[in-house]
C-alpha cells in the first residue's frame, strides 16, 4: 500500500507549459473583445476560453487530475447544482423583464 | 487500491478515511474551495438575474473599463493586464509548491514572495480601477450615469468579493514565506494556535486557495468584462 506517498510531484515543464497556454487562451479572450465580436460567436467564444482557462487551472495546477476519483467527484459534482440555479435564475429574469415591460407600456398609453 | 467506480465505493466504504493520499488539511481546503464557489456563483448568477431582467440598456463594459494611452482609447487594457498578472502568480505559486515538496526552502521563499508581490500588484492595480471608476465615472453601488442602476452594484460586489479573497490570500503567502525560509517546516515546528507539525504540504494548501483565487477571476474576466 502507497498511502503514505503524500504530496503532489511533478516535473516543472508542465507548469511552464500550462502557464503559456493560459496566457494564449486569455489573449485570446481578449481579442475577442478588441475585434468586436458579437453575437453568438462572441458568447460561444468567451465561454469556450473560460471553460478551458478552468479546467486547466483545477486540473494541472490544482493537481485535480492526480487526485482519486474518490476526491475528484466529491468537489466537481456538486457544483453542477449551480446549473440548477443558473436555470431558475434566468426563467425568473425574464419574468420580470416581461412584467416590467407590460408595466411600462401600461404607463406609456 | 481499485481504480474506477469501484474504487470510489471501496474508499468511501473504507475505516478511517475517504480521501486517500489526500492530508486531511488539504481535503478541508477543497472543501472550504466548493463553499466558496457557491458563494462566488450565488453573486454571478444574481449579476446575470439583474442584467437579464432590467429594462436599462447595460453599460459596456469594453468601454467603461478602457483605457486612453497615447491618445488612443484602448478597450479592457487595465482588465487584461490584471488578469496576465493573476495568471502569473498562479505559475510562481504553482512552482513553490514544487520545490517544497522537493526541500528547495529558497526557491520556495523566492516563488512565494513573487506570488505575493503579483498579488499585491493586482489588487493595487484594482484599487486604481475602483477610483476611476468612482471619482471618474461617478458610478455607485444605487445607480450611475451610463445605464442600468444595476451595473455599480454587481460591479463594487463581485470584484470587491474577489479583491478581499486576494488581499487574503496575499497576507497568507507572506505568513507561508516567512515559515518556509525561517524552516519551521524542515524542523517540523508546530504553527500559530496549532499542536499539529509544520509539513511542506501547507504549501500546497496555500496553492490550492491561490489557484481558486485566480479561477474565480477567470469566471469574472469572461461573464462580467467580456460578456
Amino acid at each position: 500500500m502507497a498511502a503514505h506517498v503524500e504530496g503532489q510531484q511533478h516535473p516543472i515543464g508542465i507548469y511552464l507549459k500550462i502557464w503559456g497556454l493560459l496566457f494564449v487562451l486569455s489573449t485570446a479572450s481578449y481579442l475577442v473583445d478588441y475585434f468586436h465580436l458579437q453575437g453568438y460567436l462572441r458568447w460561444f467564444l468567451i465561454l469556450a476560453f473560460m471553460l478551458l482557462k478552468a479546467g486547466l487551472i483545477v486540473a494541472v495546477f490544482m493537481h485535480m487530475l492526480w487526485e482519486r476519483l474518490a476526491m475528484m467527484y466529491a468537489i466537481l459534482v456538486p457544483t453542477l447544482l449551480l446549473m440548477v440555479l443558473l436555470g431558475i435564475g434566468a426563467l425568473e429574469a425574464d419574468y420580470t423583464f416581461f412584467t416590467r415591460g407590460v408595466f411600462f407600456l401600461k404607463g406609456l398609453l | 487500491m481499485p481504480e474506477g467506480l469501484q474504487g470510489i465505493v471501496a474508499d468511501w466504504s473504507s475505516d478511517q478515511r475517504a480521501f486517500k493520499n489526500v492530508p486531511w488539511g488539504k481535503a478541508m481546503m477543497w472543501i472550504f474551495l466548493l463553499s466558496d464557489t457557491f458563494i462566488f456563483s450565488c453573486f454571478l448568477i444574481s449579476y446575470m438575474t439583474v442584467r437579464m431582467s432590467t429594462t436599462d440598456p447595460w453599460p459596456n463594459p469594453s468601454e467603461v473599463f478602457g483605457l486612453t494611452l497615447w491618445g488612443r482609447s484602448v478597450p479592457l487594457l487595465l482588465i487584461a493586464i490584471m488578469t496576465f498578472v493573476l495568471i502569473s502568480s498562479s505559475g510562481t505559486m504553482a512552482m513553490a509548491v514544487k520545490f517544497g515538496y522537493e526541500k528547495n526552502r529558497k526557491m520556495t521563499f523566492i516563488l512565494l514572495l513573487c506570488t505575493a508581490a503579483l498579488g499585491a500588484t493586482f489588487v493595487g492595480m484594482q484599487a486604481f480601477e475602483w477610483t476611476k471608476l468612482i471619482f471618474e465615472e461617478g458610478i455607485r453601488p444605487w445607480g450611475n450615469p451610463l445605464g442600468a442602476a444595476q451595473f455599480g452594484a454587481a460591479f463594487f460586489m463581485i470584484t470587491g468579493f474577489h479583491g478581499t479573497h486576494v488581499s487574503i490570500g496575499v497576507i497568507f503567502l507572506l505568513i507561508t514565506a516567512t515559515k518556509v525560509i525561517r524552516g519551521d517546516l524542515d524542523h517540523e515546528r508546530p504553527g500559530f494556535m496549532t499542536g499539529r507539525k509544520g509539513k511542506y504540504e501547507i504549501v500546497e494548501i496555500m496553492g490550492l486557495y491561490w489557484h481558486f483565487v485566480d479561477l474565480v477571476w477567470v469566471f469574472i474576466f469572461a461573464v462580467f468584462y467580456l460578456w
